[in-house]
């Protein structure tokens, strides 16, 4: 931009060119305000890996099995269930779902549990999201404590 | 007089800075990341397939290119893979539906960067390379041959180069002429009459034709574009040079792509496609048999004796996870169709899976419209683009080809 401060300053300004400076300013008020102007904020999301189960009987532990989170790829999953006590949850079975709530969908495949690798952790195979945003993982668990479930965000 | 002027002129130049930078949207930093991630450079190398043993070997390669380009390949000598997979258009044929042997119920897809997929076909009815090159071969729409009769082409025809690559030729001694458990009804009988040990034969060389050409299609990569070149800079954080600039309308398309116009949830990474399966509410074509896409596919894919955990298989079934883990029911599944990867679209209408829209306008309007399907789900929202962003989007769209 081809513009110095002199050439704005009032003694050098007309009637004509202060009114053309008006709009020239509004154009770039709205200029700004529509590069600027923020898309629809994301909902709060719980991201924590780590989690009481929704009626309490255990505390659900996942991570992506290799650290990190990939768009695309099937992965596995760590599931670490502890008890109220705190002690490992051994013999547990757990089924697994999931999918985008703000577009209606599943996931792009169907993960299950494939091992135990105790104490108290599983494996998840199958795992992939293929698009971008906002979803949720459940884990439906039973173990010798009863039924229960977890859901995790989880942001892509 | 002279300070109006002087004034009006740094004016009109600053209005013109504003009007440029109207028609030529800036991206922010998350738009940034986005479009870097479409890219070509974020095209991961190409993918191991450990169960083809000779994926990667430049002998079965070659003689995989051969058979694709020979149209003795085929029931009557008259139909090749290049017949509908043609080398100068992409690898595909610009109809709506194939012909070849018949006329097919399907668009021939292009094959540029198709090792990359996790599914083949539109419905995904196969879970490799090498499995999805060997169906069209006893289609008695596309190259209407046996596989039995394929055999004995190969040892009639290339028997020391296949031998080179895959070790002894198996016997065909005593074999009927003309059988396979999928043809004809006098070719199934004549399967059934076979040893399974015959039919292991068979199969194999039938499974190793398909390998071959397998590993001359992986060699079939996306071209650079306009799009990445542009990508490539602006990830560096550089202005881009006059040839590798996308014009206003191109930018404000590419913008459109990854925010309102939500397209870039099916078309995400390098190849824009998720490699999975979506209905957008696509109508059938009037006075075809029904297509209810990937619900038939999984279906057709896990019972294909060529699949990931079949026989024919090299390496380990650890390779088996997508077929392993498939979703195989649900209401997702009817009529959602492959996400089409979106390089090179603008040069090959028409589109869908069958054909059903000539031109791209005609494929946003229905995407924006996201009109109920008549058979399952739609996954589309609506949208209201006005003619302008629609203009901006096909822009864009082209910079995909050029």
């Amino acid at each position: 931009m081809d513009l110095t401060l002199a050439e704005l300053s009032p003694a050098s300004l007309s009637k004509r060119s202060i009114s053309l400076g008006i709009i020239a300013f509004a154009l770039l008020t709205l200029a700004a305000v529509w590069f600027v102007a923020p898309s629809a904020p994301p909902p709060v999301l719980d991201l924590s890996r780590s989690k009481p189960s929704e009626k309490g009987l255990y505390t659900v532990s996942i991570e992506p099995e290799g650290g990190q989170v990939r768009q695309g790829e099937l992965q596995s999953w760590l599931v670490t269930l502890t008890s109220k006590a705190g002690t490992p949850v051994e013999n547990a079975r757990m089924t697994v779902d999931g999918g985008m709530p703000e577009h209606h969908h599943g996931l792009p495949t169907s993960p299950a549990m494939t091992a135990t690798l105790g104490p108290g952790k599983y494996r998840v195979e199958g795992v992939k999201f293929h698009m971008g945003g906002w979803w949720q993982l459940r884990f439906a668990i039973s173990a010798a404590a009863g039924d229960d479930e977890a859901v995790f965000n989880i942001k892509l | 007089m002279l300070a109006i002027f002087r004034n009006s002129a740094v004016f009109v130049s600053l209005l013109g800075t504003i009007l440029a930078g109207c028609g030529e949207p800036q991206f922010s930093e998350d738009e940034k990341a986005v479009i870097a991630s479409l890219s070509l450079a974020k095209l991961p190398p190409l993918p191991a397939d450990p169960t083809n043993r000779v994926a990667d070997s430049p002998a079965a390669a070659a003689l995989g290119a051969t058979l694709f380009f020979d149209h003795r390949l085929s029931g009557k000598d008259e139909v090749a893979c290049a017949t509908c997979h043609k080398i100068d258009r992409q690898f595909q044929d610009d109809l709506p539906r194939a012909v070849a042997a018949g006329h097919n119920n399907r668009r021939t897809m292009p094959l540029a960067g198709v090792a990359w997929n996790p599914w083949f076909f539109w419905d995904g009815r196969r879970d490799s390379l090498w499995a999805q090159a060997i169906t069209p071969l006893e289609d008695p729409v596309e190259h209407a041959g046996n596989r039995t009769a394929y055999a004995r082409f190969m040892f009639q025809n290339f028997r020391d180069r296949y031998e080179n690559i895959f070790g002894p030729f198996p016997s065909l001694d005593g074999l009927p002429r003309h059988a396979s458990p999928l043809g004809t009804e006098a070719e199934k009988v004549a399967w059934a009459s076979m040893s399974p040990e015959q039919q292991d034969a068979v199969n194999s060389v039938f499974a190793n034709i398909g390998k071959m050409i397998a590993a001359f299609e992986r060699s079939l990569t996306p071209p650079e574009t306009r799009f990445d070149r542009f990508a490539k800079v602006l990830a560096a954080g550089k202005e881009p040079a006059a040839a590798d600039d996308l014009s206003g309308d191109e930018r404000a398309g590419l913008k459109l792509f990854i925010g309102k116009g939500q397209c870039i949830r099916c078309h995400n990474g390098p190849r824009f496609t998720d490699g999975h399966f979506h209905n957008t509410g696509v109508p059938p074509i009037a006075g075809l048999p029904a297509d209810l896409g990937r619900e038939t596919g999984v279906a057709k894919v896990a019972a294909d004796p060529f699949n990931c955990l079949g026989k024919f298989r090299d390496g380990p079934d650890t390779a088996c996870g997508e077929l392993r883990f498939m979703v195989k029911q649900g209401p997702e599944l009817r009529r959602a169709y492959k996400t089409p990867s979106l390089r090179g679209v603008a040069d090959r209408p028409p589109y869908m899976h069958a054909g059903q829209f000539a031109t791209l306008e005609e494929v946003i309007d229905h995407d924006a419209r996201a009109p109920d399907s008549g058979d399952g789900h739609s996954e589309l929202n609506p949208l209201i683009l006005s003619d302008r962003e629609k203009k901006e989007l096909v822009a864009f769209l082209k910079t995909l080809s050029e």
